[in-house]
């Protein structure tokens, strides 16, 4: 079965060089397929996770009583959110990176700095999503009544026990839908961390249409299903999430 | 602290020459009043006379310029007030309910004694059902906000408030939102209380019900306090011909 899969891809390559899916038929090119794909989910599932606990926590100090500490996220959402991702990468990689300490291998020979590249690539990348996941919780939280707080506050609640316990939780419904697109655009632009040589899918297609070139378009193709499969899975999870959060007799 | 000097011989609460702007405007302009503990009384008067922004200060949500506010002897107008030594002393009902939409019934009831007085959840919850069956909801338990009618909800927001075992009651215009029909349910819940002996402070445009429940009725407008005295002799020897001018068109 897995032999004829292989024979036809090997055969359509002989028979139109434009169309050489190398990955089905040359198992070293399937592994490279393989390990981009691994770099890739590493690398969505920690900027999702990151930039989403940025969101909450910039939301929060952007309704903080101290002027200081909203001009700071301010700042941090006008940087992150008004420069391009790519050259983000760049800078925290290149500008940044040399002033991290570095540290022995567990060769206990060579030296290798403390924050690797796909470190690099998650602080990044999760700081530019997180910069609108802020405004989509401020929105979120802009939508939660005053006056809801200001009963939480006249049962005793402390700020952050009003944000943890209540806001929150009503804000997130709220965001879910904004939050879910910028979640989809944060897993595409993962490929973009081949700007700092992250081991990631685009990174492996490149390198493999680098040496192959007859496989160039099979490639780009493989790359829009993964995409399409990967971004699949995080909508599916993300509208069962907001399926599972809504509440009888309230908002949509 | 000097606020244990406090008995029930004295105010529960006492406001003295309250002043309170928002911005250029004056709210209170020198309002004094004392509530003795188990007393009902009401604040009635026309819109924008200050009512709601003053049973507001007394639990410190709304700040004051100058004067005093003191609850069970603990000055509220302190800029290093302990709020929540405050909050469990005083609970508030709201005209809007306010009750936590992503909450049913029985958990908006039981969140702040966990949450804020880390209660055990067991005892609380067998509480929170007793509260439940004095406001006479039992059913409604794990209804959510958006699934019960206004009056339902105006009662679970007065169990949530007694929940955290208050001495004092603030009800703003907690009838005011209401459908006619189920005004009756929620009065007859604060009566009740009353009634318990829970002191309370309401703002209230129901006449009737503030003739009938009230020890003490204060008449305010334009931030001051125009009259105040005993239900029989407020309704019918008001002296002031604001107070006469009020009560005629609302009567």
């Amino acid at each position: 079965m897995l032999e004829a899969f292989t024979e036809f891809f090997r055969q359509l390559a002989d028979d139109y060089p434009r169309w050489n899916f190398i990955f089905f038929h040359e198992p070293r090119q399937w592994a490279r397929i393989v390990k981009g794909l691994q770099h890739t989910v590493v690398l969505s599932i920690a900027c999702v996770l990151f930039s989403v606990v940025i969101g909450v926590i910039g939301a929060w100090m952007q309704s903080s009583p101290s002027v200081w500490v909203r001009r700071i996220v301010q700042g941090y959402i006008q940087f992150f959110r008004n420069t391009p991702p790519f050259v983000q990468l760049l800078f925290f990689y290149f500008a940044l990176g040399q002033f991290t300490p570095a540290v022995t291998a567990p060769d206990g020979w060579t030296q290798v700095p403390l924050i690797s590249n796909i470190g690099w690539a998650i602080i990044s990348l999760s700081f530019f999503a997180g910069a609108f996941n802020v405004e989509i919780f401020r929105s979120g939280i802009e939508a939660v009544p005053e006056s809801t707080q200001e009963a939480a506050s006249a049962l005793g609640f402390t700020r952050l026990q009003t944000y943890k316990e209540i806001v929150l939780p009503l804000a997130f419904r709220v965001s879910l839908p904004a939050l879910n697109n910028n979640l989809v655009n944060l897993v595409k632009t993962t490929t973009q961390a081949i700007a700092i040589a992250v081991p990631e899918l685009l990174y492996q297609s490149v390198s493999i249409w680098s040496d192959y070139p007859s496989a160039q378009y099979p490639t780009m193709i493989l790359l829009f299903f993964s995409f399409i499969f990967l971004v699949g899975i995080l909508v599916f999870g993300m509208s069962r999430w907001e399926r599972a959060m809504r509440i009888p007799g309230y908002g949509g | 602290m000097s606020q244990n000097a406090w008995t029930d011989d004295q105010p529960i609460v006492s406001i003295k020459d309250v002043h309170k702007s928002f911005g250029s405007l004056e709210v209170l302009k020198g309002i004094s009043m004392d509530v003795m503990k188990g007393e009902v009384i009401c604040i009635i008067g026309p819109s924008g006379s200050g009512k709601s922004t003053l049973i507001r200060c007394v639990n410190a949500l709304n700040d004051i310029q100058s004067g005093s506010i003191k609850v069970e002897g603990q000055e509220v107008n302190d800029k290093d007030l302990d709020k929540l030594e405050l909050r469990k002393k005083v609970g508030m009902v709201f005209q809007q309910y306010n009750l936590f939409p992503h909450k049913t019934a029985l958990e908006n009831i039981m969140m702040a004694p966990i949450k804020v007085l880390k209660q055990n959840p067991a005892d609380v919850e067998k509480r929170a059902r007793e509260l439940i069956a004095k406001v006479r909801l039992q059913g409604k338990e794990n209804a959510y906000p958006g699934e019960l009618s206004g009056g339902q909800q105006q009662r679970v927001a007065i169990a949530r408030s007694l929940a955290m075992n208050p001495d004092i009651m603030l009800f703003d215009e907690v009838t005011a939102a209401l459908d006619p029909e189920t005004v009756k349910e929620v009065l007859v819940a604060i009566k009740d209380l009353a009634e318990d002996g829970m002191t309370c402070m309401l703002v209230t445009h129901e006449m009737g019900f503030a003739k009938e429940i009230a020890d003490h009725i204060y008449f305010t407008d334009r931030g001051v306090i125009v009259e105040h005295g005993p239900p029989a002799t407020f309704f019918d020897k008001a002296e002031d011909p604001r107070t006469r001018e009020f009560l005629s068109q609302i009567l």
